[in-house]
Order: C-alpha cells, then sequence, then structure tokens
C-alpha cells in the first residue's frame, strides 16, 4: 500500500511480463462479474514472471483490486495491449508525472536514461502521502522536482511551475506526461507555448481493450482515434483534452444508480 | 434400429426415401400451411432476455417437413453458402429419424443450431424453395434446421487417431469453431487463442440471448473441448504471442479468424458526445459483460430514448436489446427505405412486434449535446431513393432543407465495422487489401505460406454461416497441404 486508496499489485503473468515495453497497458477482470479494467504496467520482472500494476481506488473495481491479499488471483489479465513508447536519444527529457501516472511513468524514465538521454523528472501530488516511486524515480533520473499542492514534500505549486522552471533554465528536447488527464491538458498547454515535443498516455473508459467497442474514442487532431489500439500515447498537442474530461464522465450517473 | 450408414440416410435413392415421395401427392403436400413458429408474447419478451423464438415441436416440424417435395435438382442448396444436403435432412424429420437429420447436418455445417438461429435463410435456401414459383411460402427451412439441431443426439465425437500434428487457431468465432471442428475430425491438435475472456466471439458479445442463447453456442465449444480441442483465453496473438512465439512453439498450421474488429462511425458533429457509443460496445455491455444485471459491475446507459443508427441485424439486435434495458422509445434510423434493410426479415419483424418505430429514409447530420456532453437530440436529413448504384440498390439522396430534430438520449451508432488491425500490424509479411482486410487465395492461404484466414478478417463483415464456410473450407485446404507434405517426405 502507498496509500489508503493507491496499491502496488504483483501479478504473475510470465507471458506478458515477458512480451510488455514501456507504454503497453493489460485489461483485468475480478470475479465471473467483475468489469474489465485498464492498467498501465509499472513494471515486469521476467525472471519472476511477475508484473507490477499500481492501482488508485476511483470506483468499486478498484476499490476491491487494492484490498486483494497476497495470494489472491485475478480472474482475467490480458496484454500487454497498446504501442509501445516511442524511445529515442533525443537529448534532455522531461518525465513528469503525477499521482498513480508516476506508476507507468517510471518504466520510460529508465528506458530514457537507458537510451542515454538527461532524464529530469518532475512528480506532482496533492500532498506528501500521494507521492509515490520518490526513490525508484532518483535512481533512474537526472534530476528529480516534486511539487506538492500543500508544499508538504518539494515545492509548493503545480506540476507545470516545475516544468516551466527546468524550461526557463535549459533546452529541452522531449516532455513525456502521464497523469490525470486535467494534469496532461495543462502541461500541453505550457509546452505547446514553449513548442516542445510532448507525449500523453490517455487512460480513457474501456470495454474490450482491443479495438472492438470504441469507447475510448478520443479526438487527436480533429480525427477520432481509438486509445486502445491507437495509443494509449499520443502527441498531448493534438488531443481534445476537454472532450476528454467530458468522456471520462460517461458512466459517473450510471455507476451511482 | 441398427444405425444406417450416411450413404443410407443421405441419399434421395434410398429406400426409405423413396418411399417417403410416394407416401404423398405433391397436391396433398402444397396444401399444407408453412408451419408458425411458436414464440413468446412481445410484451412478455420485452421483460426480460428469454430466446424469442421457442422453436417448432416435433409434430410441427414432422408436418412442416412433409410440405417439402424433395426435388430432384433442390434449388434449396444452391441457395446455401455452404451446400447444406437440405432434402436429406429434411426428409429424415418427416420420417422421424431426427438423429439422421442431425447427422446429415453436422456433415458440412459445424453449427447447425446456430445458423438455424442467425442464417438470412429468406435470402438464402428458402429464396430458391420450389414454393416460391408456385406463390407459396417457402419451407421452414431454417427453423427445420434449428429443430433437427436442438433435438438430434449428439453423437460421441470418436476421437480421430493423432495425426501428430499441431494447429494454432486465432479467435473463437463461428469460423474459428467450424475449422478447428473440421481439424479435429482430421486428427489434428487444435489450440485456439481468444483474446476477450469468452469463448464465442460475435456469438457470445454480439449475438443477444433473446436471439442466440450462449447455452447452445457452449454446447458446441463442449463438444470440441471433449474432442481434445484446447481453448485459451486472455490471449491476444501478435501481443501476448508473437507470431514468432507461435513458431517456436512448433505449430504446423495457423489459422486466423480475429473478426472484424473497428466499429464504424460516421464522423459528423457531436458523435463523441456521451450517450452516442457503437453497437459493439452497447451490446459487448450487455451481453458479453451482463451490464444490466444485477450483481454485475460494468455499467450501461439506459436511454429513454434510443436511437439506432443501421439497418443491418447488429442495429436489430442493438435496438432490441435497448427496448429490453428499459427505453421507453426505441428507433431505427436508417437512409434507405425498408425494402433495402439488410437485416433479416424475422428480426424486423421482431422489433416492429416490440414496438421499435421505424424512422427510413433518413439519416444524422448532427447530434447535439447538453452542458454535460451528454446527447439531446438528433438532426437527421430526410432522404429519397434516386437512381440504383453499382450493387443495384437505389441510392439515397438528400431532400434539400428537409432536416427534423428528434431528442434523444442514447444513440447507438450500427453502421458496420472494420477489419480488425491487430494481427495485420503484428505479423509481417502478412499482405492485407486496401480494406484493411487479409489477402488470401481460392483456398483461404494468406501470404505466408503457414497462415490460413477466414471470416471477417478475410470478408469485412459478413455472416455467421459464410465464416463457419471459411472455417471449413480452410481446414481442408490446410490438410491437403499438410498431407502433401507429410508424403512428400516418405
Amino acid at each position: 500500500m502507498f496509500s489508503p486508496k493507491v496499491a502496488k499489485l504483483v501479478v504473475e503473468a510470465p507471458l506478458i511480463a515477458r512480451s510488455r515495453r514501456p507504454g503497453h497497458f493489460v485489461i483485468v477482470r475480478l470475479g465471473e462479474k467483475g468489469e474489465r479494467i485498464p492498467l498501465t504496467i509499472a513494471d515486469a520482472d521476467v525472471a519472476a514472471g511477475t508484473i507490477t500494476l499500481v492501482i488508485q481506488a476511483v470506483g468499486e473495481s478498484t476499490a476491491q483490486f487494492i484490498g486483494l491479499e497476497p495470494g489472491d488471483a485475478f480472474t482475467d489479465v490480458v496484454g500487454p495491449l497498446g504501442h509501445a513508447t516511442h524511445i529515442e536519444r533525443f537529448g534532455t527529457v522531461v518525465c513528469s508525472g503525477g499521482g498513480v501516472g508516476v506508476a507507468p511513468l517510471l518504466p520510460i524514465i529508465k528506458a530514457m536514461k537507458e537510451a542515454g538521454n538527461r532524464v529530469i523528472s518532475v512528480l506532482a501530488a496533492r500532498n506528501k502521502d500521494l507521492i509515490i516511486l520518490e526513490d525508484e524515480v532518483r535512481r533512474h533520473s537526472d534530476e528529480v522536482i516534486i511539487m506538492t499542492d500543500d508544499g508538504s514534500a518539494g515545492r509548493k505549486g503545480l506540476v507545470t511551475n516545475g516544468i516551466e522552471e527546468v524550461i526557463q533554465r535549459e533546452k529541452v528536447d522531449q516532455v513525456v506526461t502521464i497523469g490525470p488527464a486535467i494534469m496532461m491538458k495543462f502541461v500541453s498547454l505550457l509546452t505547446k507555448k514553449y513548442d516542445i515535443p510532448t507525449i500523453c498516455s490517455l487512460n480513457t473508459i474501456m470495454v474490450d481493450g482491443t479495438g472492438m467497442c470504441g469507447a475510448c474514442r478520443v479526438s487527436v487532431g480533429g480525427k477520432t482515434r481509438f486509445v486502445c489500439v491507437d495509443g494509449p500515447e499520443f502527441d498531448a498537442h493534438q488531443v481534445d483534452f476537454d472532450q476528454m474530461l467530458m468522456r471520462l464522465k460517461a458512466y459517473d450517473g450510471a455507476t451511482k444508480k | 434400429m441398427s444405425k444406417q450408414s450416411f450413404e443410407e440416410i443421405s441419399s434421395r435413392e434410398s429406400s426409405w426415401r423413396r418411399d417417403l415421395r410416394e407416401s404423398m401427392k405433391a397436391s396433398e403436400r402444397t396444401a399444407i400451411e408453412r408451419a408458425q413458429m411458436n414464440e413468446l408474447d412481445a410484451a412478455y419478451r420485452i421483460t426480460c432476455n428469454e430466446e424469442v423464438n421457442q422453436g417448432l415441436d416435433r409434430e410441427q416440424a414432422m408436418r412442416e417437413a412433409s410440405r417439402c417435395l424433395d426435388c430432384p435438382n433442390p434449388g434449396c442448396m444452391t441457395g446455401c453458402p455452404v451446400s447444406i444436403n437440405i432434402p436429406a435432412f429434411i426428409k429424415n424429420i418427416q420420417r422421424g429419424d431426427i438423429d439422421s437429420a442431425g447427422r446429415v447436418l453436422r456433415a458440412t455445417s459445424a453449427l447447425p443450431a446456430v445458423c438455424g438461429r442467425v442464417c438470412p435463410q429468406e435470402r438464402q435456401c428458402e429464396s430458391r424453395c420450389i414454393y416460391l414459383k408456385m406463390g407459396k411460402q417457402p419451407v421452414a427451412i431454417g427453423w427445420l434446421e434449428r429443430f433437427a439441431a436442438d433435438h438430434a443426439a449428439r453423437e460421441a465425437d470418436e476421437p480421430a487417431p493423432a495425426n501428430g500434428k499441431k494447429i494454432c487457431v486465432v479467435g473463437s468465432g463461428p469460423a474459428s469453431l467450424s475449422f478447428a471442428g473440421s481439424m479435429m475430425a482430421l486428427g489434428y491438435k487444435v489450440v485456439v487463442y481468444e483474446a476477450l475472456h469468452e469463448i464465442g466471439g460475435v456469438l457470445k458479445y454480439g449475438i443477444p440471448e433473446f436471439r442466440l442463447p450462449n447455452s447452445v453456442v457452449d454446447r458446441e465449444i463442449d463438444a470440441l473441448r471433449r474432442g481434445g480441442v484446447e481453448f485459451h483465453t486472455d490471449i491476444v496473438v501478435g501481443k501476448t504471442l508473437s507470431y514468432d512465439d507461435l513458431l517456436n512453439m512448433n505449430f504446423d498450421g495457423i489459422f486466423v479468424a480475429s473478426g472484424a474488429g473497428l466499429p464504424r462511425f460516421m464522423d459528423i458533429p457531436g458523435e463523441n458526445l456521451n450517450g452516442v457509443m457503437s453497437s459493439n460496445e452497447f451490446l459487448t455491455r450487455v451481453n458479453l459483460m451482463g451490464a444490466g444485471r444485477p450483481g454485475y459491475a460494468t455499467p450501461v446507459r439506459k436511454g429513454h430514448t434510443v436511437a439506432v443508427i443501421g439497418g443491418g441485424n447488429t442495429a436489430m439486435d442493438s435496438v432490441r436489446t435497448a427496448l429490453r434495458m428499459g427505453a421507453k422509445r426505441a428507433m431505427i434510423v436508417y437512409r434507405r427505405s425498408e425494402a433495402e434493410m439488410p437485416a433479416r426479415a424475422e428480426e424486423v419483424t421482431h422489433a416492429r412486434q416490440e414496438g421499435v418505430e421505424f424512422l427510413t429514409l433518413h439519416n444524422p447530420v448532427e447530434y447535439l449535446g447538453n452542458e454535460r456532453g451528454e446527447v439531446c437530440a438528433m438532426r437527421l436529413q430526410q432522404m429519397r431513393l434516386g437512381e440504383p448504384d453499382a450493387d443495384g440498390r437505389r441510392r439515397p439522396e438528400p431532400i434539400d432543407g428537409a432536416i427534423v430534430e428528434i431528442p434523444v438520449d442514447e444513440v447507438i451508432v450500427s453502421v458496420g465495422v472494420s477489419p480488425n488491425p491487430l494481427i495485420p500490424n503484428s505479423i509481417e509479411g502478412l499482405q492485407v487489401t486496401r480494406r484493411g482486410t487479409l489477402e488470401v487465395d481460392e483456398n483461404l492461404r494468406s501470404s505466408l505460406p503457414l497462415i490460413y484466414a477466414g471470416g471477417d478478417i478475410v470478408r469485412g463483415g459478413a455472416t455467421v454461416i459464410l465464416a463457419m464456410g471459411d472455417g471449413r473450407k480452410a481446414a481442408a485446404a490446410m490438410h491437403r497441404q499438410l498431407s502433401g507434405e507429410t508424403s512428400d517426405q516418405h
């Protein structure tokens, strides 16, 4: 457990552990009446045949997930799905993560570092307790900036304040952002201002996760794209975040009924 | 009674069959009215998910079978995509030997209980029935097929001697099940990989329970399983297992039947509003995920006024499902007239009985949303039929300025699907057509010699019977290739 609402699960899934790359996600289901929930893979151990998922309780199903005990099992785990992150030597890469978005960001940080980039990680959360994986991120980053809303860890302010500070200080070649849609929206607006290429990883509503249902559709560059098969990563500057924020609420009423 | 040979039960020249032909005059046969399907009352059935068609009883089936004139050149068979020996199974029903009727069906069709329920018979076998030429209703071939398939004893599938070869099947829909059955019977070890958590493909996630109960599909799957077919769920070929993985696993052949994936949208304003979704999404939530049933976690929107865009079977399934989810007003919006609708006649009739409204010659041009981003109305362009287009259907044309606005709180877009790009994208060297379907030769072999393909990944969006036929055809062709290779080695 990272906090009462965020937990790390290590799941035995040898085939997925072997074939996953940074950026991939899985779909899990708990119980024969459970729903299919997409989760980005945070880490994998090929030798142990496991993948690591970091889960935040946001609804009924995810609340059940974080209550799982060692030895429990998901009914289904399928993946790795989506396209892997495009990794290359860009130069200086700012990796910005918010909340549990830091978990899927970690393998990208590692891969970017291994590819020879200077990696500056900017982690943000509401408060100190919600900053996760700080040590692991530090291990693979050249520099880490922590931002909290209340100043209880790092500096007080938003993730965008941390990123802008870096941009004003040095040349940034690429930004990666993973976190709540609203955070990615503002990161995207910021980097657009400075004309810095930015990729974001979207976590939309999905059912099958294999391109069949279209629940995950987003507007990218004015075109409808499916996050599950066209993404989950897109050029952040092309994503219609307002539409995505609206679509994330599609079943808010239905799940309460 | 000792079991008759297949020749005896299927030949038109068998003595029992000749006797049967001579037992009644043609005029007596044609005087019999076509059977009426026993169906649940419309008012009741929209309150539940029970199968609408209850099937014929034995007496009805035998009487209907006696209508069949046992033509020497049966037109019905030419209308069947897999050329089922229709008169043979019907005459076995007439003589009361339902088990033999089942045997005749299974010699050609892997899934007769499914096809008897979902085939568009009025456009296939029944459309060629001699009765139509007499101005009478055709023999109810589909209902008889279903009767025989449901009531014939399933022979314990004798396990064929293993031939030591192992085949991989991608997907578990009708093409795959049919392919697996054929290969199993030839002694191959068959391993099926399915991406979803259920076996059955479109038969499970797509076609609703009230039209095709899952228990009917599960019976077929169980029979294959007993025969030694291995099924694995939650495996996405191309992702979980790569093509190289499959090669390393020493499969002797691969059959790809991954289906038509991506739902098509119309690219009109407002299509991404909440409450607008694909029929695949709506039906998958309800059929596969159990949304709307007590205890199931998956949510589904329960619209009060639901519009389904399209005129195919999936559109009918969606609109009728919406009624069962509590819609007070449910309508089909279709840009051509009812005559051009691709849906089965029976589905259109059932939908109308259940209170579905048909807005034909209407085409959506825009969806309007409220302040919460939910759809609240649709703007429809009224159409008229113009000149016939390339495929002979009259082309719908907009009537200038004729736009109507109708309030809706749920829109289900059912205008077709595109092939799933997952497999084509993940296997190098696999040739793809301009439409994104897999390129295959007349034997359904792809550009890679080990890989055959069939069903919607090749056809783009067709029927269960055609997919099933592909599975059978690909199995025969792959067997020829693989057994030829064996003899070469000797």
